[in-house]
């Protein structure tokens, strides 16, 4: 076994450790810690996927003495590693990104605590990527909902308290469906592995045995998560939590923590259940609607929202409901189609978010449209930044928003029937929308300021600056190598059954 | 009529679970007090440890700690739900937790328990 | 509301070039548009009478914008929130109804409860039983699965401890501000805790004094004990846990400061758990690459036996009973 081969191990247990020992040292020291442990967890990755692409084929990893059935294990493939290093990456920037605001907006001795969830937040995504056991799925997805629990409320406000509870509300009810999924599974095949799972559940198939349990433990993995990840109907938490805490926290949550709790879906969905039971299932054309309209809704909210960040946490959700629609199509290209999507979006949004902070910071902390105008020109690095990721979402030719809304609309024509042209008109009419409220935010942007304008005092940040630049031209790079990436996916996808 | 008594008795132990899960949802949403909804998440979270911990149970065997020497797996029950039935007590152990602990900031900051009066409070404050 | 003629048009290039929102019909915000153009030719008059007038405009939205939403709310205080509430009671009902339905037909369909021959009384709750001693040397098996086969899942577990009472801080902990003098909030706190909480009360200082000794250890016993009887590390720990929250309910925060100080609590629930992860690492590490473990396993049923399971219990119930008192402490004062 090459060393290599430790690296998913390695990362989870330094992550883990070092979220330990930032709870016990000065915030400085906890604050570069996180910042460099995510580029390490990067760097290390990248190592990995490397040696994955020359032998070209997925391992499982024993964490511990024991084989498959009896002890957890890890799974590693192409997929795990690039989500791994686009995720870390993302990690890394916001932390980066919000480190100033970071202090000013944390009372002093419980920063160092916001490095342990930033931490905790990297060891929960890599453990939940590379797992191969439901219950460890289960484990790590409350760490997660926790940690981001505290995330939100770190900026300790009325707003963001309140966000808090109705997420902690709302993921709990998430967790209690997720569970009782996990307890049906475990009674109808006496495996928690994912790979033994899926053998059971293959047999039961043939056999035609317990038809109405294996859809309702589909529906309730699709409801749980779902309502973890704001799909539209579940989103009510999301506005408020998004728009008021930190900029890194925000950062994070739409565009890791979602994600994540996707990948695991689709993991469930794909490795778990398997791809031939879920193609028979009706669930996921509920799936599809969901999407649909999460895709229209989102869009609106967006629309209807006089606050900057507020509309940026709306296009979340109708980014989320593009993924769910993908992968309703219940086709392999509207899988890749939707992991794509996922890289993209993270990458945007997350710069998205460190830039309109950093906007609205020279703009009198407000995130008010009406205070927002000339924004642009009073911080020109940000103003440029949020208007790339912006075209990126919108789908403006060679970023990669268009990449995937081009491979969702073929994914589509590949499904043929009504859906094709439901998902067709969807992408139309929510990519009109999507250009209508950027549009409006970006010439906001560039217009000149109020007469009575005069500029805030302010402190610019260095390290927001060099974090937005690497997101965006993390974004350009995604769009340009669109081709690669998308092969390296279904690649991985091939090997990841 | 005898049939659906039988499958009753199957499945006691489960349809308990989902009737008391039920029970937990409701009042999770129905109640505006915070503290009575943290009670329903806790109900919730109990029926779930009841369903996994009875899918352990087999008839006339014993519990999983070694007794007269005997290792054979036809005199013990099943070890793994109660090692998940653990796991999840700590999870929801720790997630009262933080909920009361967020509940005391809000009751600290808005003098009330009503979620929907602290929302429309909430509301009213600019920030 | 002065804008109401305005054609439509006016309405989304205004909206388009970031005003505020035409949506909402009653509360928009709209500049009149003979302010925006030729701003630069105005003379410094003018100037100053627009502003005025821009001013008083203003006020006045303001003014009926806050009518509006007292309207509005008193709407949804009075009328609206009784139709709303039936509403959504309904729906409550209507879906939690559907759930319960959904989980018995799935329930129903389930394998019968208690039947030898259900698929989870598989090869895998076998090995756990009769592999059990010879791999692990747990003689309670259940042990023997969560913190040797089933390791990771648990430290998972001990981590979601972790992050819970690193939450419980965050939002309790009132900070002294590094001046060693304490703030208006802690000495409130204070005040409301010799105001509410029983001091001095003799019965239960006696019973106190006379049970905690006995608390202490009996949940020690359970943590040693942990792989050869019921009980281990989240059993134990809970009840010595409780064991020191008796003695600060008796005896107050200026005794038990005496040992048990904040930070005290933080490195006696920290260094458990990095030696946890120390452990694991290594036997995840040795396991992964399948090289031999070479912790020795004992005589099964001694105390002294079954590898990592011991220390490991001892962890965990160390982490379990600072967490249970950190939890105590801050909900009661913010502070230790």
């Amino acid at each position: 076994m090459a060393f290599v081969q430790n690296v998913p191990f390695l990362c989870i247990m330094v992550s883990m450790v070092s979220a330990v020992i930032s709870s016990m040292v000065p915030a400085r020291i906890a604050r570069w810690w996180t910042v460099f442990l995510s580029a390490l967890v990067a760097a290390l990755n990248v190592w990995l996927l490397t040696f994955l692409l020359q032998t070209n084929e997925s391992y499982t990893y024993m964490m511990g003495h024991f084989p498959a059935p009896w002890g957890n294990e890890l799974r590693v493939g192409i997929l795990e590693a690039l989500m791994t290093i686009v995720f870390s990456i993302t990690i890394l920037a916001s932390a980066l990104g919000g480190m100033d605001k970071q202090q000013s907006q944390i009372s002093r001795p419980k920063q160092n605590l916001f490095s342990v969830m930033l931490d905790l937040i990297l060891a929960g995504m890599i453990s939940m990527l590379y797992t191969n056991d439901l219950f460890t799925g289960y484990v790590f997805i409350e760490i997660m909902t926790l940690a981001s629990c505290v995330l939100i409320m770190a900026r300790q406000n009325g707003r963001t308290m309140v966000s808090a509870t109705r997420y902690m509300i709302m993921s709990l009810l998430g967790s209690g469906l997720i569970t009782i999924a996990i307890t049906i599974t475990y009674s109808l095949t006496g495996h928690l592995l994912m790979e033994n799972i899926h053998e059971s559940m293959a047999a039961l198939h043939a056999s035609g045995e317990y038809e109405v349990p294996i859809t309702v433990v589909v529906g309730l993995f699709f409801v749980g998560i779902g309502i973890k990840s704001a799909l539209f109907p579940f989103h009510t938490w999301l506005a408020d939590a998004y728009s008021y805490s930190t900029p890194s926290a925000s950062s994070i949550l739409s565009s890791v923590v979602s994600k994540t709790y996707i990948f695991l879906l689709i993991k469930i969905l794909y490795r778990t259940i398997g791809f031939e039971i879920i193609q028979e299932n009706r669930v996921l054309q509920i799936m599809f609607v969901f999407g649909i309209v999460a895709m229209m809704a989102g869009s609106i909210d967006a629309i209807g929202s006089n606050d900057l960040r507020r509309m940026c946490a709306f296009s979340s959700v109708a980014q989320i409901g593009y993924i769910y629609a993908g992968m309703g199509l219940k086709l392999e290209a509207g899988f890749v189609a939707a992991l794509y999507h996922m890289l993209v979006h993270s990458l945007a949004k997350s710069s998205m978010f460190i830039a309109a902070s950093a906007l609205s910071d020279v703009s009198g902390d407000s995130k008010r449209f009406s205070d927002l105008r000339g924004a642009g020109y009073r911080h020109k690095m940000a103003g440029v930044c949020f208007s790339v990721s912006a075209m990126s979402i919108v789908g403006i030719p060679p970023l990669g928003g268009f990449i995937s809304k081009l491979y969702f609309g073929q994914a589509a024509f590949a499904y043929g029937g009504a859906h094709q042209w439901i998902m067709l008109l969807a992408l139309a009419v929510s990519s009109l929308l999507n250009v209508l409220y950027f549009m409006r935010t970006v010439i906001t942007l560039y217009r000149p300021p109020r007469s009575d304008f005069q500029l805030p005092e302010h402190r610019p940040s260095r390290r927001a600056d060099i974090a937005m630049c690497m997101m965006t031209a993390a974004n350009l790079l995604a769009g340009f190598l669109a081709q690669p990436i998308v092969d390296l996916i279904s690649r991985g996808l091939a090997m990841f059954v | 009529m005898e049939n659906f008594w039988q499958v009753m008795n199957q499945h006691l132990d489960e349809i308990v679970a989902v009737i008391l899960f039920g029970v937990g949802f409701t009042t999770l949403l129905l109640h505006r007090n915070l503290i009575k909804k943290i009670l329903g998440l806790n109900i919730m979270d109990t029926a779930v440890y009841l369903f996994l911990a009875s899918l352990g149970y087999v008839e006339g065997r014993t519990a999983p700690i070694l007794t007269d020497g005997i290792t054979s797996a036809e005199k013990y029950i099943n070890p793994v739900p109660s090692g998940l039935v653990l796991t999840g007590i700590v999870v929801s152990v720790s997630v009262s937790a933080l909920m009361l602990a967020l509940t005391i900031r809000l009751y600290r900051r808005y003098h009330t328990l009503d979620f929907d009066q602290i929302t429309l409070m909430m509301k009213g404050e600019d920030d | 509301m002065t804008n109401r003629n305005d054609p439509p048009k006016n309405r989304f290039v205004g909206w388009l070039m970031g005003e505020e929102n035409p949506l909402d019909d009653e509360l928009e915000l709209i500049v009149s548009t003979s302010q925006q153009e030729g701003r630069d030719v105005l003379s410094l008059e003018e100037a100053e009478r627009q502003e005025e007038a821009e001013e008083l405009r203003r006020e006045k939205l303001a003014i009926d914008e806050k009518s509006q939403s007292v309207r509005i709310h008193s709407w949804a205080k009075h009328q609206g929130a009784h139709w709303l509430e039936t509403l959504y009671r309904i729906a409550a009902v209507v879906l939690c109804g559907a759930i319960i339905f959904f989980l018995m037909t799935t329930v129903v369909a389930l394998p019968p409860f208690g039947a030898e021959n259900n698929p989870y009384n598989n090869e895998v709750s076998q090995r756990y039983i009769e592999q059990g001693i010879p791999e692990t040397g747990a003689v309670n098996f259940v042990a023997g699965m969560i913190l040797d086969y089933r390791a990771f899942d648990t430290f998972g577990e001990s981590t979601v401890l972790f992050v819970a009472s690193c939450g419980v801080i965050f939002l309790l902990k009132l900070n002294d501000h590094s001046s060693g003098k304490p703030s208006r909030a802690m000495l409130e706190a204070e005040y409301d805790d010799r105001h509410h909480e029983p001091k001095n009360d003799g019965i239960l200082q006696f019973a106190a004094k006379l049970l905690t000794p006995v608390i202490l250890l009996f949940g020690f016993y359970i943590v040693l004990n942990g792989h050869l009887s019921p009980g281990g590390g989240f059993s134990g720990g809970a009840v010595m846990g409780a064991g020191l929250i008796l003695y600060l309910t008796a005896f107050g925060f200026e005794d038990t400061r005496r040992f048990f100080t904040y930070k005290m609590t933080r490195w006696i629930s920290c260094l458990p758990l990095l030696c946890y992860a120390g452990m694991k690492s290594y036997s995840f590490f040795t396991g992964a690459n399948h090289i031999p473990g070479g912790v020795p396993l004992g005589t099964p049923g001694a105390i002294l036996s079954s590898g990592f399971i011991l220390p490991l219990n001892i962890c965990v119930g160390f982490i379990v009973m600072c967490t249970m008192y950190t939890f105590y402490a801050l909900f009661r004062k913010g502070g230790m």
